[in-house]
């Protein structure tokens, strides 16, 4: 199939950047949508260009690293899937695709079609996590957890971390991805104990970074590439909720 | 009032949604005592005037009043400072913008909030600034005995066709804007149940529906029927 | 010359490592403060390593390619971790984990290397489950389990088909958490250029900063490799793009010895190849051999039309299927080790059994298993497999088999370590898929992630601190040491090398010729002539890279031309030392078939006689034969026997 890109160039972060129009040949419906990329990279390698930069690393959907808003949807057409994962049968043949970087405050741009999505390290780093040190911990099968809350936290617990719910939320909010990560350690046992605190902190550090605030638009839930539920949000706004009404209780 | 404004973004959302409850229950006393207006009953005019007395004059509504506007302002305050948060924080937009909202009057909140807070601020003029002494009645076939006598103000403006016409717009985009608040409320207080939010989502729905119809139906009899 | 000393400490088995813990030598809380270490590379065993020296209090600096450690390729692991805990009551026991590693490695890993591992294997699960890692349990509320190849236990642990993520997100949690903590400092997307030795020490990395180019000097009292396998050599395989070998290179040429290069994992069950613009090749876990059964047409008839699109696996009656593994393996069946059933797949399509367009690729159907367990079990244990197979092939394998063929998958060897980690070089240890110390000559499924963790977790730890016992009056280094300076100036040459060579090839083109060799001739199958041809070839591309590479860019940007040129011209080094090895170990052992030893019946034949050691290469310099040392196995607790899964 034959196909015209519209992408979008920037030299770096300062640069002002724009869109520039390409077009690719004979690519095989089976390729993915990456791989098309590499042949418009090769492509551009031998006529002399600057190839473009895009984040990629595994390739079978769970790095988190690929990020392309292709024609207005985060990851591209298809669903439950992330970019590395779709193939170009997902496009008629002549097509015109346009391929835009994630945009948030909070992703910067460093380079064409890549951003860099430190915010969300840092959000993790204020509370995503059960403070326990290495070699102390009780046997596994001490505090059994009902198999529903097993499964609850491991539907959470798929986030991969790309960003497409930022991408696609029209107010640039990270509350899916920073909700799943609440909301994995508050139905097991052993996240309860520091519940309160890691639903304050990481709210917190959400806002810091520039993220917007959700307005329940339920973007997020339909772009993201593991399908994690915007029932982790609302968990979330019980954990903080609850929180916070124990602050005031106990001052 | 930095602290107001510094509040986390959550703690905001709560406050938004629990002002909007308080607005969605106050539509509904709203349109029970706005419906007399129509002939519904023998003494609907009776029942009208009566609901108004009670409704400008009880101590105890006169102590809720306060906590109207204050829900009003609240929600239209934080409805800004929240909207203006979310612009600054997509500083490029996208060339081809997202459609993947799956609740798709959430994309508009702020604009049909803004067009209600519009309607909101004519409201006032037309009556309770009226009532307050602030403004003048407009008039109309009927002549408007004082400044309470809401039920003629009422009915010299719905005689006016571009008024009426003007007021279901309006109340249409109010229903939009009620249609994700509904379910939105819930979802921002953390009530979401696999088993509940279908159902919250359909109350959601009747609600927008049947609280603007009802309303509408007022302009309508006095378009096609006085 | 390299002196090998393996330091296993004395003793019985099962208290080689209790005894190892009792008579180290320890740091006290407050010289740790003054003890930098580095580690290079976040996947389980960095980030593990990261967190828990971070926590005992070192000053740890971690180094990753990827804007956040979450990105390591750990991440993509699917099936499962084992542990001996024995939770299903099923026989199993430490020492049975660690007889099947020791047997399934085909008898050419360290004994005490692998008794540890086993042994530590429980506590990471402890470890885990206390931090949040949701793995899948039935409805009492306990831990679940699933079979792997090469046991007759149930006991992998798993969290469905992402096991690796969730470890890995434990360990990235906990890396967080001292991240914020300030004892451990992250720096994102760099990636490490050269080791600095400072008076036949490791003291520090250069590294280049991918975002913006820049070359930094790091410095440490000590220095860990956790980077992973080198797999990708052969340009298709299932190691995700940015995972190399290169900084596990760079030490070899500072000195640390490379061992067992040649033992390369071929993993049975992967989407074949489709087409050449293919970039990788994509897992479908182990685990769908508990339920799948292997099968090619026995009539060779049906193969060529299945081939040419003519016929339907469907429509082929049973008794017209080759259940290959089930007739040649009665005992483990579809669950042999992966060497194993990798072998016989390309048996299979050589001898022209093979199905798919290409003829390379075999069936693995779940009709059977739908029958069994119903669609809805199939789909709860599977399905996130079976929605990817699905977007990448766009056939529904619920309804037609699954095609699947081997691809390059993990590298048992890597850096050679002793029992402490420590390579050659003292102060550098090397962790995880980058040391070669625990799965000999083939890996069993589920036991990457356990050794990833168990170094990080719980070995690194313990043996690190024995080695800095000695250097708490050693002061911080200064990055101005001329060292560094002449460190940094070799990097900064060989990048303006490359860049300025301005040919006409791309990387690419070289990366997948290199492919093509090392698949043809060092891959599942290798004999003494085609491993000579390959060392020959290997030495023209690299001389042809050398002088007609093409990289576009500059140093100073983002520039994935570059990274990746770094990379290959380093791929094209190892890809000769690996068939160097191949051609030098003239026996078969796991990964490692050489067609000139085999048992009648197509079978690994090994060679314990004359080949019951570690091979070890030390770097001799640029174009000179690296010089092979043995290190003796020596086998006291485990019957050494001829491999049978019959």
């Amino acid at each position: 199939m034959n196909l015209t890109l519209k992408i979008w160039r920037q030299e770096n972060p300062q640069a002002k950047g724009r869109f520039e129009k390409y077009d690719v040949k004979d690519i095989s419906s089976d390729a993915s949508f990456l791989e098309m990329l590499d042949i418009l990279n090769e492509q551009l390698i031998h006529e002399g260009g600057d190839p473009v930069a895009f984040d990629h690393d595994c390739r079978e959907g769970i790095c988190g690293a690929c990020s392309l808003y292709i024609n207005g949807r985060p990851h591209g057409p298809d669903t439950g899937i992330t970019v590395c994962q779709m193939h170009m049968r997902n496009f008629r043949d002549g097509s015109t695709i346009t391929i835009e970087p994630w945009r948030a405050k909070a992703f910067p741009v460093i380079k064409d079609l890549m951003v860099d999505r430190f915010a969300f390290d840092k959000i993790i780093q204020a509370g995503g996590y059960i403070s326990v040190n290495a070699g102390s911990a009780p046997d596994a099968n001490v505090i059994p957890i009902p198999k529903e809350n097993a499964e609850t936290a491991m539907d959470a617990a798929a986030c991969i971390g790309c960003g497409a719910c930022v991408a696609a939320c029209k107010n640039a909010s990270a509350m899916l991805f920073v909700s799943a990560r609440v909301s994995q350690f508050a139905v097991l046992p052993q996240g309860k104990i520091e519940a309160a605190k890691r639903a304050k902190s990481m709210v917190a550090a959400m806002d810091e970074m520039g993220f917007g605030n959700c307005t329940n638009t339920y973007a997020c839930e339909a772009e993201c590439p593991k399908n994690i539920s915007v029932s982790h949000i609302a968990r979330m706004n019980r954990e903080f909720f609850i929180a916070k009404v124990t602050d005031s209780a106990k001052k | 009032m930095s602290k107001f404004i510094h509040y986390s973004s959550l703690t905001k959302k709560y406050i938004m949604s629990i002002a909007g409850f308080f607005l969605m229950m106050f539509l509904i006393v709203h349109l029970g005592i706005n419906l007399f207006i129509l002939p519904i009953t023998e003494n609907h005019e009776d029942v009208f005037r009566n609901g108004v007395e009670f409704m400008t004059s009880n101590p105890l509504i006169k102590v809720m009043e306060v906590f109207l506007f204050a829900a009003f302002i609240i929600h239209i305050i934080y409805g800004a400072v929240l909207q203006i948060k979310n612009w600054m924080s997509r500083p490029v937009r996208y060339r081809i913008e997202g459609w993947s909202h799956t609740s798709f009057f959430s994309k508009f909140m702020i604009h049909t909030g803004i067009i209600v807070f519009i309607f909101l601020v004519i409201h006032l003029m037309n009556f309770y600034l009226v009532k307050e002494g602030f403004t003048e009645a407009l008039s109309g076939p009927v002549t408007v005995e004082n400044n309470h006598d809401f039920y003629h103000m009422a009915i010299n403006l719905f005689t006016n066709t571009t008024y009426s016409v003007i007021y279901i717009l309006f109340i249409v985009l109010l229903g939009f804007h009620l249609n994700h608040a509904f379910q939105s409320a819930f979802q921002s207080l953390g009530w979401n149940h696999s088993r509940y939010t279908p159902v919250i989502k359909a109350i959601g729905n009747i609600y927008s529906i049947v609280i603007p119809l009802g309303f509408i139906l007022i302009p309508l009899y006095f378009i096609f029927l006085y | 010359m390299i002196k090998l000393d393996s330091k296993v400490p004395e003793g019985p088995i099962a208290d080689k490592w209790n005894n190892y813990k009792s008579s180290q030598d320890l740091v006290n809380p407050a010289n740790k403060r003054k003890l930098d270490i580095i580690i290079v590379g976040t996947g389980l065993a960095g980030a593990a390593a990261a967190a828990s020296l971070g926590e005992m209090g070192f000053k740890v600096k971690i180094f990753g390619i990827h804007d956040s450690p979450r990105r390591a390729h750990s991440i993509a692991a699917q099936g499962g971790i084992n542990a001996a805990k024995n939770y299903p009551n099923d026989g199993d026991s430490i020492y049975r984990l660690f007889y099947d590693t020791v047997k399934g490695g085909d008898y050419r890993a360290r004994e005490g290397n692998v008794y540890r591992l086993a042994e530590v294997s429980n506590n990471i699960i402890d470890q885990c489950v206390a931090r949040g890692v949701p793995f899948a349990r039935d409805y009492g509320g306990l831990l679940a389990n699933r079979s792997f190849g090469g046991a007759l236990v149930s006991r992998t642990f798993y969290a469905r088909g992402q096991t690796g993520q969730q470890l890995l997100l434990g360990a990235y949690g906990a890396l967080m958490k001292e991240i914020s903590r300030g004892s451990v400092e992250m720096y994102p997307r760099r990636e490490m250029l050269d080791l600095v030795m400072i008076d036949g020490r490791a003291r520090g990395i250069i590294t280049r900063h991918l975002n913006t180019g820049e070359i930094e000097r790091h410095s440490a009292h000590a220095v860990v490799m956790a980077t992973g396998g080198y797999g990708n050599v052969f340009f298709l395989s299932t190691y995700a793009m940015n995972s190399n070998g290169s900084s596990a290179w760079q030490c070899y040429k500072k000195g640390a010895a490379f061992a067992n290069p040649c033992f390369t994992q071929i993993h049975p069950t992967c989407i074949p190849v489709h087409g050449d613009y293919q970039s990788k090749l994509t897992l479908m876990s182990e685990s769908l051999r508990n339920d799948g059964r292997i099968w090619v047409p026995k009539k060779k008839e049906d193969a060529q039309k299945i081939q040419k699109g003519e016929l339907r696996p469907t429509e082929i009656p049973e008794e017209d299927r080759d259940y290959y593994l089930e007739r040649r393996y009665p005992a483990f069946g579809n669950l042999v080790p992966r060497d194993v059933a990798s072998r016989a797949a390309k048996e299979r399509c050589d001898a022209g059994y093979g199905v798919g367009s290409t003829g390379l690729a075999v069936y693995l159907d779940f009709e059977e298993a739908i029958q069994r367990l119903g669609k809805n079990t199939i789909e709860a244990r599977y399905g996130n497999l079976f929605q990817m197979y699905e977007k990448i092939v766009d056939d529904n394998p619920y309804e037609t088999p699954m095609m699947i063929y081997p691809a390059v998958h993990y590298t048992m060897g890597g850096t050679w370590v002793d029992y402490e980690l420590q390579t050659t070089i003292p102060g550098l240890f090397s962790a995880g898929e980058a040391n070669f110390s625990d799965h000999g000559a083939n890996r069993l499924g589920a036991s990457a992630l356990m050794q990833g963790l168990s170094d990080g977790y719980f070995v690194l730890p313990y043996t690190i601190q024995n080695y800095l016992a000695d250097q708490i009056n050693v002061p911080r280094f200064k990055t101005d040491l001329p060292e560094f300076e002449k460190s940094e100036k070799e990097v900064r040459e060989r990048i303006n090398t490359l860049l300025n060579i301005k040919g006409n090839k791309t990387v690419d083109t070289f990366h997948k010729e290199l492919g093509k060799i090392m698949w043809e001739y060092v891959g599942m199958e290798r004999n003494a002539e085609g491993l000579k041809k390959a060392i020959e070839e290997i030495k023209t591309i690299r001389e042809d890279f050398w002088k007609d590479v093409k990289i576009p860019g500059e140093p100073f940007n983002v520039n994935p031309e570059l990274e990746k040129a770094l990379r290959v011209s380093d791929y094209l080094e190892m890809g000769e030392l690996m068939a160097l090895d191949a051609l030098e170990r003239k026996e078969s052992c796991g990964g490692h078939f050489r067609e000139e030893y085999q048992t009648d019946e197509g079978e690994a034949l090994r060679n314990d006689e004359d080949f019951t050691f570690v091979s070890v290469w030390e770097f001799k310099g640029k174009d000179k034969k690296p010089e092979l040392h043995k290190e003796p196995l020596s086998f006291e607790f485990i019957e050494v026997k001829q491999r049978s899964y019959k």
